[in-house]
């Protein structure tokens, strides 16, 4: 199977990203510590696979956010975001 | 439902704040497709969802392996119970057992509702165009069936248009619904067909392109809010192309359906 067949976005990264924040996080808007881009997590490009999720800006590509699946550890690497807004629960989008 | 009565009711159901896998029961089925089933689904302490949203479904094998998915739910907010429609994809892990093994009283393991970007909600202005291909209509008949719901004035004021890309007329899903729902001009139903159709067929028949996005769509003047839902390949064509058209990249949201199963 080519990569470009796994790629979707990050609505698919809602639940692990619930996991992660507790708090719904697609329509949060994140910026992009490769081009400053600010767009919505939900709209970022999401490369899964069998350890993690890898979210890329899909303006310049670059790893916005990486969360990889070890033993007994969730691993989070955050460095790809400069900035997180994120709507209050129960705001109307 | 009034605008207003919108969005007390998304006020009235927050985020809760943990996100905790529940046994669901199957309350019924129904074949849509060929490809495509509906579950009916009694979720314990469901807080209620918004079109738009999904849920992650896991099934663990005695030997503890563990396959988990996501469904986009079907129904409209107000319906109570929560519909997923499952497309079977023969070599998929999960949804051949969620088309062929589950049966009305089964239970299976889901958690949500997620989801808050790919969203649409009543109160929210503006002429809804919503955008599928295949199975990705699913998120865009929750919309459709909440846009029914609601009273003749938000209705009027909400004008819908659905345009729909399937390989054939057999692989359209809800089909009767969707000519029931058809109210021109409060809601536009357009199907185009691209491999076989039936020789009186009056739809399209082809892929969708700039020229078929330009007749269906909206001008960019009358900020329509885009929802794209499908295959990724149809997802960024389609984005790409009403970008392209004119409309503000922000007012198009996407979701992209992947070959997992």
């Amino acid at each position: 199977m080519q990569t470009e067949d796994l790629r979707l976005d990050g609505n698919a990264a809602g639940g692990v990203l619930r996991e992660l924040f507790a708090q719904e996080m697609t329509a949060a808007l994140g910026t992009c510590a490769g081009c400053g881009t600010t767009g919505a997590i939900g709209a970022l490009l999401e490369y899964g696979h069998d350890m993690g999720t890898i979210l890329r800006c899909p303006h310049c590509n670059s790893p916005v956010l990486r969360i990889v699946r070890a033993s007994s550890q969730m691993r989070v690497d955050l460095s790809g975001i400069l900035f997180l807004a994120i709507p209050m629960a129960g705001s109307v989008a | 439902m009034n605008e207003a009565a919108g969005e007390r009711v998304a006020a009235a159901t927050p985020t809760p704040p943990r996100l905790e896998w529940r046994v669901a029961t199957v309350v019924s089925t129904r074949e849509e497709t060929r490809r495509t089933r509906t579950l009916i689904l009694d979720i314990p302490q469901w807080p209620g969802h918004r079109a738009g949203q999904h849920v992650d479904v896991r099934l663990v094998a005695e030997d503890g392996y563990q396959a988990q998915r996501s469904y986009s739910i079907a129904s409209a907010p107000a319906e109570g119970t929560v519909a997923l429609t499952v497309e079977r994809l023969d070599d998929g892990e999960v949804s051949p057992y969620l088309c062929d093994v589950l049966h009305p009283g089964d239970g299976v393991e889901v958690r949500g509702p997620i989801g808050g970007y790919f969203v649409w909600e009543a109160a929210r202005k503006g002429p809804l165009l919503l955008v599928g291909g295949g199975s990705g209509v699913v998120p865009l008949m929750a919309m459709l069936r909440q846009h029914a719901r609601s009273g003749p004035a938000a209705r009027a004021e909400v004008p819908v248009r659905l345009l729909y890309s399937a390989r054939t007329l057999d692989d359209v899903i809800y089909r009767a619904e969707l000519e029931q729902l058809a109210d021109p001009p409060h809601v536009e139903v357009a199907i185009t067909l691209t491999r076989a159709a039936p020789p009186d067929w009056s739809g399209y028949h082809r892929r969708i392109d700039r020229a078929m996005l330009e007749a269906v769509s909206w001008p960019p003047s009358a900020e329509p809010n885009v929802y794209v839902c499908g295959p990724t390949p149809l997802v960024e064509s389609v984005a790409t192309l009403l970008v392209e058209l004119g409309h503000t990249a922000s007012r198009v949201r996407t979701e992209r359906f992947g070959p997992t199963g």
